[in-house]
C-alpha cells in the first residue's frame, strides 16, 4: 500500500482510522487530489511557506491552528460539527421526525445532485484564482488568497467525504469527476457558468469573495438545516471557514474604496486614476457585475427543484428556526414575476419560491456590507454612495434573463441596454486599466498604490509580518 | 377551441430550423418557449409539445419529398447545455387523458416515420446530443440510426419518467432500448430508474449511445459521422417535388378537402368519411397527383378526428368515383421506377397505418353504384372493423383488387391487410387476389369470399347499418378501444406493435391511475410545492 492515510495526515472527527470503506475510497482519491492541486492550484507558489490556518479539531481552539506550511503539505481534514442527539427534521414533509443518518434511497439522486453541484464550485474557485498570486498587492493579501484557496480545497474534501461515505460507487465516480472538470475548460467545464470565468485581477477576487462566497454562505446555511444529518453537520463546520472568505472580500473592497477616497483628496481634480487608484464609479461597475453573477447562483425564481428539496427535508431556509411555520403547505410568497412581458407582483406557492426567499436574505446581507463601505466613504468626507443594483439587472439565469433592466430595475429594450452597458458594467477599457495596476508588492508591510493597508493583521500579528516566505 | 392545424411549412416553423447542405440536412431544435400548442405553460429547455412535434413530422416528410439529395438528417439543438428535455411536463399535467394518448400516439408515429425513412428511403439519421437528453429527447435519439452524446462530465441521457413522474417513457423508449438497441435488460432497469441518467463512457459501454465525444472534437465528429451515414445509403429518392398546402375548409360540421371529406354528426357521435376516386389519368410529376394528394388529405383528416373530435366514436367510410381510375393510379405508382413513386407508396402505407392506429370504430360502407373500394381504397375497407356492402340488382356495387393489395401496404404487424383478415388461412387471401384479377367482385360474392362482413339487399341494408352504428355508438369507448386494437393487430408482434400495444396497455393505464394523475399523483404535483403520495398496492 503506497498511500496509507492516518488520522495524523488527515485531521478528522469521522473516525477515519476505523472506517475501512472511507479509507479505501480516500486512499484512491487523495493522490488525484494532490495531482489536481499541483496542476490547478495557485500557480508558482507551491513550494513556499505560507502562514496558514489549519483545522485540526472541532473544538474552539482546534479549528484555528496557525503555522507556516507549504500548500501541497496542507493537512486537508474532514470535520463535521458534533452530532446533536435527538435532532429532528426542522422543515418539510418529515418535520418533527428523527433526522436521517443514512441517505434514504428515495432522495439519493436529488441529494447527490445537490452535493455534487455545491462540491463542484469549491475546486472551481481555486482554478479561477490560480494566477492571482503573480500580482498580489501585499504579502498579507497573498496569504489571504492562499488561505481561501486551501479552505476551498477542504470544502471539496468535505463534499467528497459525503460522496464516499454515503453514495457508494456512484459517489466515488462523482468524486473523481469533481477533479476531472476544469474551470473554463472547453471539454469539461465546471457545472455552473459563473465558475468558468477566470478571476482576472484582485478587484474581481475581492468582489468574488464578497458576493459569490456569500452565495456559498447562504447555500451552505440552507443545507446546514438538512434532515440528512451528516450533510447538515458538514455544512455547519464549513460556514466557519466561509466567514473568513467574506471577510477577505468585504475588507478588500473596503480598502480599495478607502484608498480611492484618499487619492481623490490628494489629486487636484479628485481623480484617483491619476494617482494609480481605482475610482469609485469603476468599483460600482465591478460591484454590479459580481453581485448579479452571484444572484444567478440561487437559481430560478420559481423552482420545482427548490420545492422538491424542501419537501424532502434536504434543503431548508436560512436559519430555519427563526420561522414559526416549517411545512409551508398552502403559504405564499409575494414577489415580482414576469408575465406577458410585464413585471407583476404576485403570490407564488412558498415552496416554489424558496430560491427567491433565500436570495432575498442574501440581498439583505449584501446590503449590510455595502452600507459599511458607504460609511468608509462618508468617514473620508467624500460624497458618493455605492448601491446594489436591482435583482432584475443583468441576469443570465431565472425569469429576468432574456429581458433588459436598468440597475434601478426599470425595464428597457435590449438596444438601450447594449448602448448603456458600459455605464453599468466594466468595459474592456476598465478591465485593461485595472489589470495595468496589478503589479506584485512582496515587500513586507508594503501595499500596492490602489489599496489601503488592513486595520490589523492575521491572528493578531502586525501588518508587516512575513505571511509568505519568499 | 381553435381546430388543430397539422399543416405547416419550414417558413412557418417556430421550434425547429431546417438547413440543408449537400447530402446532410440539419434539424436544429430551438423551441420557442412562448409559443406552446395551447396557452398555460412555457416550453422551457427545449421541452416539446404537439406544436413542436407537428413541425418535426412536417420536416421529416418534406426532406423525403422535397430534398431527395439528403441522405442523412442530423438532429441538434440551439442550447448550450441541453439537447432536449423531453415532453413538457406541465403540458401533460394540464392535458385531458384523450389528448395525452393522442399526443403520445402522434409522436410515436413521427418516430416510426424516421425509422421508415432510414429503412426504405435512403435517409439515415444521427442524433447529436450536445447536452442533457432527457425523456422524449432520448426517445428521439433512440429513433435515429445513431446517437452521439457530448462527454463534458455532466451531460447525460436519461429516462426520468418513472422516478420523477410515475409514468413511462411514452414514445417507444422502453421497447427501443431493449428491442432495438439491445441494451441488457438489467442495465435498462437501472437506467430507467435513475432520474439523472447515464453519462460519458458508461453511456457508451451500456450501448445507450454510439459514442461520446468531447466538446472540442464535437463539430468534426458529428460531421464525420453524418457523412458516413450519408455515404452508406443505397436507396435514392426523387425527383424533388414541393408538397402543396392542402388547406381544407374546416367548419363545425365538416372538414372538406379536394378528395376527402369528413362530415360530423355530433348528436349521434358519428362521422362520415368519404374519399373520392381520381377523375383524371395519373400524372406522377405533379405533387397534386391523386395517390399523394388524397392520402395526405386522409392523413390530415385522421389527425383532426383524433385530436379535435374526441366524442365521435363511430366513423363510416365510403368511397365514390371510378374504380378504374383508382386502379390506374395504383398501377402507375407501382410500376414507376422513380424514388418519388416509391415515396408516394410509402406515404400511402404510413397513412393506412395511421388509420389502423386510430382509436375509433370504422365501418366501411359500400352502398352506392359509384362506390369504389378498389386497390388502395380497398385497403380502407379491409382495415375497417367491419365492411357493409349493399347487394344491388345489377351488381354495380362491388370491390376490386389491384397491385396495391398484393403485400406492399403492410400493417404494423408486417402483414398485409388481406393476410391479416385471413390470418391462419393464407389460401383465402390468395383466392381473393386471383378472383380480383378477373374483375370487379360484387357484394354477394365479396361476402362469400370473406371481404364483406355483411352483405344485404336494399330491403334490409339501411336498417342493418343504422342499427349497427347506433349499437356501436352505445358501447363503452374504453372497451372498444382495447377490443378493436386487439382484433385489428392479429398476428405477430413487431417493434411497432409492441410500441403501440404497450403505450395503449401500460402507459394509458398508468395515466389514469391515482399514482400519476390523482390528486396526490406525481404528474399532478410535478412543479407543485407538495410531494406525491402513492398508493402502494401492486397488481
Amino acid at each position: 500500500m503506497g498511500n496509507v492515510l492516518t488520522d495524523e495526515k488527515i485531521p478528522n472527527n469521522v473516525n477515519l482510522s476505523g472506517d475501512k470503506r472511507l479509507q479505501r475510497a480516500l486512499e484512491a482519491w487523495q493522490p488525484h487530489f494532490i495531482d489536481w492541486w499541483k496542476q490547478m492550484g495557485p500557480l508558482g507558489w507551491q513550494e513556499r511557506d505560507i502562514y496558514l490556518r489549519t483545522a485540526v479539531s472541532v473544538e474552539t481552539d482546534g479549528w484555528a491552528h496557525f503555522d507556516h506550511v507549504k500548500m501541497p503539505d496542507y493537512r486537508w481534514g474532514i470535520f463535521l460539527e458534533p452530532k446533536q442527539e435527538g435532532r429532528t427534521h426542522g422543515f418539510g414533509d418529515f418535520y418533527g421526525q428523527p433526522v436521517w443518518d443514512e441517505v434514504p434511497g428515495e432522495f439519493r439522486n436529488l441529494m447527490k445532485r445537490l452535493i455534487v453541484t455545491q462540491g463542484d464550485t469549491e475546486p472551481a474557485s481555486v482554478e479561477q484564482q490560480r494566477e492571482l498570486g503573480a500580482t498580489a498587492p501585499s504579502l498579507y493579501d497573498l496569504r489571504n488568497l492562499f488561505q481561501v484557496n486551501v479552505e476551498e480545497g477542504r470544502h471539496l474534501w468535505a463534499m467528497v467525504y459525503l460522496l464516499h461515505t454515503y453514495f457508494g460507487r456512484d459517489g466515488r465516480e462523482e468524486a473523481e469527476e469533481l477533479l476531472a472538470r476544469r474551470s473554463g475548460d472547453a471539454d469539461k467545464p465546471r457545472i455552473l457558468g459563473a465558475f468558468n470565468e477566470p478571476t482576472s485581477h484582485w478587484l474581481s477576487f475581492y468582489m468574488f469573495t464578497m458576493f459569490t462566497d456569500r452565495d456559498g454562505k447562504y447555500q451552505l446555511s440552507a443545507l446546514a438545516e438538512s434532515g440528512f444529518d451528516p450533510l447538515a453537520r458538514t455544512c455547519r463546520f464549513m460556514l466557519t471557514e466561509e466567514a473568513h472568505h467574506m471577510f477577505v472580500g468585504e475588507t478588500g473592497v473596503q480598502r480599495v474604496v478607502k484608498r480611492a477616497c484618499e487619492l481623490m483628496k490628494q489629486d487636484g481634480n479628485g481623480d484617483p486614476r491619476a494617482l494609480g487608484g481605482i475610482d469609485l464609479p469603476t468599483v460600482q461597475k465591478y460591484l454590479n457585475l459580481w453581485y448579479t453573477l452571484s444572484l444567478d447562483l440561487f437559481g430560478g425564481e420559481v423552482s420545482s427543484n427548490a420545492a422538491d428539496a424542501f419537501a424532502a427535508g434536504l434543503k431548508g431556509r436560512y436559519k430555519e428556526d427563526r420561522y414559526d411555520e416549517h411545512k409551508l403547505v398552502g403559504s405564499h410568497f409575494a414577489m415580482d414575476v414576469l408575465e406577458g412581458g410585464k413585471v407583476v407582483h404576485k403570490d407564488i406557492p412558498m415552496r416554489n419560491a424558496l430560491n427567491e426567499v433565500l436570495r432575498t436574505e442574501y440581498i439583505k446581507d449584501c446590503q449590510r456590507g455595502v452600507d459599511r463601505w458607504n460609511k468608509t466613504i462618508k468617514d473620508e468626507g467624500i460624497d458618493f454612495e455605492l448601491v446594489l443594483p436591482s435583482n432584475k439587472f443583468h441576469r443570465q439565469i431565472g425569469m429576468w434573463a432574456g429581458s433588459s433592466f436598468t440597475p434601478g430595475g426599470e425595464m428597457i429594450d435590449e438596444a438601450t441596454f447594449t448602448a448603456r452597458r458600459g455605464e453599468w458594467l466594466p468595459t474592456a477599457a476598465d478591465e485593461t486599466y485595472i489589470k495595468s495596476l496589478m503589479h506584485p508588492v512582496y515587500e513586507r508591510g508594503k501595499f500596492a498604490s490602489w489599496i489601503a493597508p488592513p486595520t490589523r493583521g492575521i491572528n493578531g500579528l502586525p501588518g508587516d509580518f512575513e505571511y509568505v516566505r519568499l | 377551441m381553435d381546430p388543430t392545424r397539422f399543416e405547416t411549412h419550414p417558413s412557418k416553423y417556430r421550434h425547429w430550423k431546417l438547413s440543408v447542405a449537400g447530402d446532410v440536412a440539419t434539424l436544429t431544435m430551438a423551441v420557442d418557449a412562448d409559443h406552446p400548442h395551447r396557452p398555460g405553460y412555457e416550453l422551457k429547455l427545449n421541452s416539446y409539445d404537439l406544436s413542436v412535434d407537428i413541425e418535426l413530422a412536417d420536416a421529416i416528410q418534406r426532406i423525403r419529398f422535397e430534398h431527395p439529395e439528403v441522405k442523412c438528417v442530423v438532429f441538434t439543438a440551439d442550447l448550450d447545455k441541453v439537447f432536449c428535455s423531453g415532453a413538457n411536463i406541465y403540458m401533460l399535467g394540464l392535458s385531458t387523458h384523450s389528448f395525452k394518448v393522442n399526443f403520445c400516439k402522434f409522436t410515436n408515429e413521427t418516430r416510426l416515420y424516421l425509422e421508415d425513412a432510414s429503412a426504405n428511403s435512403g435517409l439515415g439519421s444521427l442524433c447529436a446530443c450536445k447536452g442533457t437528453t432527457a425523456g422524449g429527447g432520448y426517445e428521439l435519439a433512440l429513433a435515429c440510426d445513431e446517437t452521439v452524446l457530448v462527454d463534458d462530465g455532466n451531460s447525460a441521457v436519461s429516462f426520468p419518467e418513472t422516478p420523477l413522474l410515475a409514468v413511462l417513457p411514452g414514445t417507444g423508449g422502453l421497447t427501443r432500448l431493449v428491442d432495438k438497441r439491445k441494451v441488457r435488460r438489467d442495465r435498462a432497469d437501472v437506467f430507467c430508474t435513475t432520474a439523472e441518467g447515464i453519462k460519458g463512457k458508461r453511456a457508451k459501454d451500456w450501448g445507450l449511445v454510439e459514442d461520446v465525444v468531447s466538446r472540442s472534437k464535437w463539430d468534426d465528429a458529428v460531421k464525420a459521422r453524418a457523412s458516413a451515414i450519408a455515404a452508406r445509403q443505397t436507396v435514392t429518392r426523387g425527383p424533388a417535388i414541393q408538397l402543396p398546402e392542402l388547406a381544407p375548409k374546416v367548419t363545425d360540421k365538416a372538414f372538406t378537402y379536394r378528395y376527402v371529406e369528413l362530415t360530423i354528426d355530433r348528436a349521434a357521435r358519428t362521422a362520415a368519411l368519404t374519399i373520392k376516386a381520381p377523375a383524371d389519368a395519373p400524372d406522377l410529376a405533379s405533387a397534386d397527383t391523386w395517390s399523394l394528394r388524397a392520402f395526405r388529405e386522409l392523413d390530415d383528416a385522421l389527425l383532426r378526428l383524433r385530436f379535435d373530435l374526441p366524442e365521435i366514436g363511430v366513423v363510416t367510410v365510403r368511397t365514390s368515383g371510378d374504380k378504374a381510375q383508382v386502379l390506374a393510379h395504383d398501377e402507375a405508382v407501382a410500376k414507376a421506377t422513380t424514388g418519388l413513386a416509391r415515396e408516394i407508396r410509402l406515404l400511402q402505407r404510413r397513412v393506412l397505418k395511421r388509420y389502423d392506429n386510430t382509436a375509433r370504430s370504422f365501418y366501411a360502407v359500400a352502398d352506392s353504384r359509384d362506390s369504389c373500394f378498389a386497390g388502395s381504397l380497398l385497403e380502407l375497407a379491409l382495415g375497417a372493423d367491419r365492411f357493409y356492402m349493399l347487394i344491388d340488382g345489377d351488381e354495380a356495387v362491388s370491390v376490386q383488387t389491384s397491385v396495391a393489395n398484393q403485400g406492399f401496404f403492410t400493417m404494423s404487424t408486417g402483414l398485409s391487410r388481406l393476410d391479416a383478415r385471413f390470418y391462419g388461412t393464407p389460401a383465402a387471401a390468395t383466392k381473393v387476389l386471383a378472383r380480383g384479377a378477373e374483375g370487379p367482385i360484387p357484394s354477394e360474392e365479396a361476402e362469400a369470399l370473406g371481404i364483406a362482413t355483411i352483405a344485404a339487399d336494399d330491403i334490409d341494408f339501411e336498417d342493418e347499418l343504422r342499427i349497427a352504428i347506433e349499437e356501436r355508438a352505445s358501447l363503452s369507448p374504453d372497451a372498444l378501444t382495447g377490443m378493436e386494437a386487439s382484433l385489428r393487430f392479429v398476428g405477430p408482434e413487431t417493434l411497432e406493435t409492441k410500441i403501440f400495444g404497450r403505450l395503449s396497455a401500460w402507459q394509458n393505464w398508468i395515466f389514469t391511475r391515482a399514482n400519476s394523475t390523482g390528486e396526490h399523483g406525481a404528474l399532478t404535483l410535478y412543479g407543485q410545492p407538495e410531494r406525491p403520495q402513492f398508493q402502494w398496492k401492486r397488481t
